[in-house]
């Protein structure tokens, strides 16, 4: 008699249904936090080159939400790499992509291009928070009978001022100069940062949906979308939250005679949303453009993989990609910021309508992608994990992509205690 | 003990101990595994002689240790059934490797289809296999160079260094790696690469009780089984990736992918 014995789960397995004939080993084996890494990535560059759009372009009318989505997106530079830590299998060999770089695959050049980004908008914020850090670091110093506290923030500002304390007039200048270098050099490499992201989709062969030379470009276009709309969204709501803090006294700057009135921070947040989401709508209708572009020459070519592409395009995943992606997520919130009397309400439900567009954008990309069989013959369904039963089912499911979604805003509360997003004074540039 | 005698006996000690440690003399892995540019191994799969028993597979999960209870595999058959009305079924219950003993064909989710037997116009198996490519797109994506093509022609993993990404599972066209389910890292037939740079036949070769499977140095002409691939009409997996699979096929259809 043959013993029966229990079956072993294999990766993948716990969320992957098949239906006809799939191969015996195809699984869908990228799965939720490859759908968050390109989301977060995305963000990272799209924060930065907003924060660009002042320091090269000298958009003076960006100058408060430049600064803020500066930090920003240096607080969701390490979320970028988190969700790949997540997924791999053997997450403390990670490492091992920077010991040994296989340069013929795009992953490899993750832990160069990242630790070049990283440095780049570290040494830009430091450029832009110098003066902030020495004048902070001064106070504390000439104050009479510090607490714990002081004490640990002058040792904190005096570390960060590597030394250099002049703040005359020339070394500001200097300091704005390199900033504008900084900011010059970051636009190209934040593009590259994500762009490449999109190629490591876009040159897997072997996937008919992902393979197109367009993936890169429209990786780009719809990471800057996201980014900006991510920024307008958080400095609307954060804005609400110093109003209430101001009005209510809530808050220890809320008392200083020098603090934001309610009328200044509204006036201040209207004028920034307005051309902030002006600049939203010239990248949205890029990044749409491409992905039709996509869509209209798979249809009209009809290669070998477009019965099946189409039955998936088509039919399967129809809600989500003309309905929610394109429908919810791009037309909907295109006529609200374009359609007359918009106010910043309405363009702020509209930068969370875009944020649920691009990320739809990137299940339909990533998790559509592996849809169907290498056989054509058959189709897989995800089914992502909710109540985690194991590691593998709370780092690949619901609760793993939340964990990566609300770590770049515990980081923004910390980093921002250093590099105040809203300090007024002239401080820093 | 005086001091010429010291010296004396050091360098008896030194020569005595030179002779094993040259030994240790550091060289390429790859080098004095196989190092064999006369040899470049390759496959050849009769498609007509394949009865679905499912030996092959089997055999080559018992020797290379992926559990019989994992629904992966490094080798797996698949059944074609084409009926008189137009109608194509196929299917790989478990890569087969209990054999095919039904005769229902399997369509996932937990539903099976029973044709009739008159209704069959053409009925027949494919074994499969990693196809060791020439030019592997598995190899290229690796970002840490943990899966490698030998001199002699066979792509490996090394399981010490893969950090388990899956880019090579996406990068294969024909659904060849996976994940083992013990050892957490990217896995794939290796045409039992232990077995055959000693000079034996791979578990499957060695299996097949029809001859499906066979192997041999394509670089050997005077190999039967390369003299077959060179004198037939052979044909291999999805050419259009321009991988050059160096699995050879007779009796190919157009429908298998």
């Amino acid at each position: 008699m043959v013993e029966q014995v229990a079956q072993m789960v294999v990766h993948g397995e716990a969320w992957t249904v098949k239906e006809l004939f799939v191969l015996p080993n195809e699984y869908i084996y990228w799965s939720i936090q490859i759908v968050m890494y390109p989301f977060m990535t995305g963000l990272v560059a799209g924060a930065f080159v907003l924060s660009s759009l002042y320091h090269v372009f000298h958009v003076e009318k960006l100058k408060e939400i430049a600064k803020f989505s500066l930090v920003f997106s240096f607080a969701l530079l390490p979320v970028a790499m988190m969700p790949l830590m997540l997924h791999l299998q053997q997450p403390f060999r990670g490492i091992n992509v920077m010991m040994t770089p296989h340069f013929t695959s795009a992953i490899a050049a993750f832990g160069i291009v990242f630790m070049t980004y990283s440095c780049i908008v570290g040494t830009e914020i430091w450029f832009v928070y110098r003066q902030y850090f020495v004048s902070t670091a001064l106070d504390l110093r000439a104050k009479q009978n510090r607490s714990l506290v002081d004490s640990f923030r002058l040792t904190l500002f005096t570390a960060l001022t590597l030394g250099a304390w002049d703040i005359s007039k020339e070394a500001l200048e200097t300091d704005h100069k390199a900033c504008s270098k900084m900011a010059a050099i970051g636009i190209p490499v934040a593009c590259f940062l994500h762009g490449y992201a999109g190629f490591i989709f876009g040159s897997v062969k072997a996937n008919a949906l992902w393979m197109t030379p367009l993936m890169p470009v429209i990786f780009i276009c719809s990471a800057i979308v996201s980014g900006i709309a991510l920024c307008i969204l958080c400095y609307v709501v954060t804005q609400e939250i110093r109003k209430f803090m101001a009005r209510r006294h809530l808050a220890r700057w809320a008392d200083d005679p020098n603090a934001p009135t309610v009328e200044q921070l509204e006036g201040a947040k209207q004028e920034e949303v307005e051309m902030t989401s002006r600049y939203l709508v010239y990248f949205m209708v890029a990044a749409i453009t491409l992905e039709i572009l996509d869509l209209i020459f798979r249809g009209y070519t009809q290669v070998k993989s477009w019965d099946i592409l189409r039955e998936v395009i088509l039919e399967r995943d129809f809600n989500k990609i003309f309905i929610l992606q394109y429908g919810f997520g791009n037309a909907l919130p295109f006529f609200m910021m374009l359609l007359p009397g918009r106010n910043v309400r309405r363009t702020t439900i509209a930068c969370a309508l875009v944020l649920f567009g691009v990320f739809m954008m990137r299940w339909n990309v990533v998790i559509g992608g592996q849809a169907f069989s290498l056989s054509f013959a058959g189709f897989m369904h995800y089914h992502m994990p909710f109540i985690p039963h194991d590691a593998e089912t709370f780092k690949e499911g619901f609760f793993g992509a939340l964990t990566v979604m609300v770590t770049p805003f515990v980081l923004f509360y910390f980093i921002n205690k250093v590099t105040p997003a809203f300090h007024k004074e002239k401080d820093c540039h | 003990m005086e001091r010429r005698d010291f010296l004396k006996k050091s360098i008896i000690v030194v020569a005595g101990a030179s002779v094993p440690l040259s030994a240790l003399e550091l060289v390429d892995p790859k080098e004095v595994l196989a190092a064999n540019p006369d040899i470049h191994w390759a496959f050849l799969l009769d498609t007509h002689k394949c009865v679905g028993c499912g030996f092959c597979v089997k055999a080559c999960k018992t020797e290379n240790d992926i559990p019989f209870n994992a629904k992966v595999t490094r080798t797996w058959v698949e059944r074609y059934v084409y009926t008189k009305d137009d109608r194509r079924y196929i299917d790989s219950p478990n890569g087969a490797q209990d054999g095919y003993t039904e005769s229902r064909i399997d369509l996932g989710q937990g539903n099976f289809k029973e044709i009739d037997p008159e209704n069959v116009g053409k009925a027949f198996f494919v074994p499969k296999l990693c196809n060791h490519c020439e030019t592997p797109p598995c190899t290229q994506v690796c970002p840490v160079g943990a899966t490698y093509k030998t001199d002699d022609g066979v792509v490996l993993v090394d399981r010490t260094w893969c950090i388990g990404c899956g880019y090579c599972i996406m990068a294969c066209p024909y659904g060849a790696r996976f994940f083992h389910p013990v050892e957490k890292v990217a896995d794939k037939c290796t045409f039992c690469y232990h077995r055959i740079t000693k000079g034996m036949e791979t578990a499957c070769v060695n299996a097949c009780p029809f001859g499906a499977r066979k192997m041999c140095n394509i670089n050997d002409i005077n190999d039967p089984v390369t003299q077959i691939i060179m004198n037939q009409r052979v044909g291999v997996l999805k050419d259009e990736f321009g991988t050059k699979p160096q699995a050879f096929y007779i009796g190919l259809a157009q429908e298998v992918r």
